[in-house]
């Protein structure tokens, strides 16, 4: 943690886990690409994973962030059912991965710190991203991230779902909105694995501590920013600001760190996650 | 190396049980693919592969030990013991409880086994998971053997060898298990700045979030003929998505067949092709290669004198 951190804001604590789920995946929240049409300049949108295709529920480019170009990645879901069919639902394939991976090496190559925005209930489970070899391409993704030899900066601005919401948030500083939730799966699909019942995802929601607050508590994320009062869907120019200052601010603090000794944090900011006993120590 | 399953013959009979209902008499099993009833003694001594119909069926981590030249085997960690991070709120039976009955089972603290040994006189770290504890979940520990391993590996110049099958990530420790992913992964860079690869064997069945890292990443990946692998659960995909899958999808050798994997492998194989491949990467003649600068490309172009 260095000095920019913040302890928690002020939060209303009345919400349940499951309360935070339902804000967390309110349609009117901002998504990926509202957060980079108010934060940033001159934003160009690149395409395609120079493989197979291009994925809607991933968008990318360059763009102006606090003066800098910066690489910008995102998951993007829809604000309505049609749109909401076209982008997935936020959920990636392959092509969507192997897009931000190219991205990412593009950043790297020409020195371009990387912010990604993280918002996905999960990774496409569909036949034909298993046949594209899913796995591959969200593993892929944690590779180059584990060393790309730029800053990172990754915010859940929403659903930060299993493996899909992993393969673009591996960075050196996570940050998460108040009402946004980061699991393992999501709750009605571990519900599902762990009771045999998805109607019991409010009960998964509570056990998985996803919200931000139980996350920054297990030092898994670096902070917590606060949202407008009943959730970024409210006053979204306000959350966008707020979340945008935060960025600014952590990349301004590891944007000062030489590489070798970045790379070194990210390791060790990774390394030292788990919890485990070691009988006879 | 040829002898690898001949020698094995004797030891795999003090394993564990095998998979498949016991007979009464337990000199019987029903082989899980063909349900024909083969001898328990011609099983094991098949390397638990059926005799009639070609199953591979699972075996236990310390089984897979066998894998090993006799006697090599030196276990790592083996210390580190599973806690409670989350203070899991379960519905039903609570995670120390499952815990316990897993250590009580498979006679593991927790699914992966990790150690150094030989295979053919050549040194390399492994890792091996065991599906029967909580379905070879990853958690912290899991993770954490993992790494250590890799990291031994790396350390002492040795390549290493992961035996990987999965359910994926235990959900009881939440974004901790999901953060093993990255965890694993990035210890595993630190076998490639060594210049040792990683072999990864995918073994029946490895999903989710072992199939999202680190073997899915490796240098070499072998799977098992029949092997299930895939990152979503076949009933996801059917009853969720509710699409149709072809007889034959996420096996091993539907993988190898859309290029996800390099070589599907029978169990009497198998040591003698990561022997060789560790031979093979041993015996490299020029040491890894750090690119050379630019400036020193430039200047072996007679043109470009002067230019730099």
């Amino acid at each position: 943690m260095d000095e920019t951190t913040h302890p928690h804001p002020t939060e209303t604590p009345e919400l349940t886990p499951w309360d935070r789920v339902q804000l967390a995946r309110h349609p009117q929240r901002p998504h990926t690409l509202d957060y980079i049409a108010a934060l940033c300049e001159d934003f160009v949108e690149f395409h395609g994973d120079r493989r197979f295709g291009d994925d809607p529920a991933i968008v990318g480019g360059i763009a102006t962030f606090n003066q800098r170009t910066v690489m910008v990645i995102g998951h993007q879901k829809g604000s309505d059912t049609r749109e909401n069919m076209k982008r997935n639902f936020g959920m990636s394939h392959p092509e969507g991965y192997r897009k931000a991976q190219r991205l990412m090496r593009q950043a790297e190559k020409f020195g371009m710190a990387v912010i990604c925005f993280v918002d996905t209930p999960a990774a496409d489970p569909k036949k034909e991203s298993e046949e594209r070899g899913q796995g591959n391409a969200i593993a892929e993704s944690i590779l180059v991230m584990t060393n790309l030899r730029v800053p990172i900066v990754a915010a859940v601005i929403g659903e930060g779902g299993s493996g899909g919401a992993l393969a673009i948030s591996v960075a050196d500083r996570i940050l998460m909105q108040e009402n946004a939730i980061f699991s393992v799966a999501p709750p009605e699909a571990a519900a599902s694995i762990l009771w045999r019942d998805s109607a019991k995802a409010p009960d998964a929601a509570r056990a998985l501590k996803l919200t931000a607050r139980d996350l920054y508590e297990l030092r898994i994320i670096d902070e917590v920013v606060p949202e407008p009062v009943g959730g970024a869907h409210q006053s979204p120019q306000e959350a966008i600001t707020a979340l945008g200052a935060r960025i600014r601010a952590h990349l301004d603090t590891i944007s000062q760190i030489e590489i070798p000794a970045l790379l070194k944090q990210r390791y060790q900011k990774y390394r030292v996650i788990g919890q485990y006993a070691e009988a006879g120590r | 190396m040829k002898e690898f399953f001949r020698r094995r013959k004797t030891s795999f009979t003090t394993g564990g049980q095998p998979e498949g209902n016991p007979v009464p008499d337990d000199m019987w099993v029903k082989c899980t693919a063909c349900r024909e009833l083969v001898y328990k003694k011609e099983l094991n001594d098949n390397l638990k592969v059926c005799p009639k119909c070609g199953h591979h069926m699972r075996m236990s981590a310390h089984e897979w030990i066998g894998l090993l030249d006799t006697g090599s085997f030196s276990e790592m960690d083996a210390n580190l013991l599973p806690t409670d991070p989350l203070g899991f709120v379960s519905l039903d039976e609570s995670y120390a409880e499952k815990l316990a009955k897993a250590q009580q089972r498979t006679g593991m603290p927790d699914a992966v086994l990790s150690g150094l040994g030989m295979i053919g006189g050549e040194h390399l770290a492994l890792a091996v998971g065991d599906f029967a504890f909580m379905g070879s979940s990853m958690g912290s520990v899991y993770g954490e053997k993992m790494s250590r391993a890799a990291e031994r590996a790396a350390d002492l110049g040795i390549p290493m060898l992961t035996i990987n099958t999965s359910g994926g990530a235990r959900q009881q420790e939440g974004v901790i298990a999901l953060m093993q992913m990255a965890k694993v992964t990035m210890a595993l860079t630190r076998l490639s700045e060594a210049g040792q690869p990683h072999i990864a064997l995918l073994i029946d069945p490895c999903y989710g979030g072992v199939t999202a890292s680190y073997p899915s990443v490796a240098d070499v990946i072998i799977a098992e003929p029949g092997a299930n692998i895939g990152f979503a659960g076949k009933r996801l995909i059917e009853q969720i998505m509710r699409q149709k899958l072809p007889a034959g999808f996420q096996t091993a050798e539907f993988m190898l067949e859309h290029g996800m994997i390099d070589m599907v492998v029978e169990r009497n194989l198998l040591r003698d092709t990561i022997g060789r491949l560790i031979r093979l990467y041993g015996a490299r003649r020029h040491p890894v290669a750090q690119r050379d600068p630019v400036e020193e490309l430039i200047g072996a172009i007679p043109y470009l004198n002067g230019r730099a």
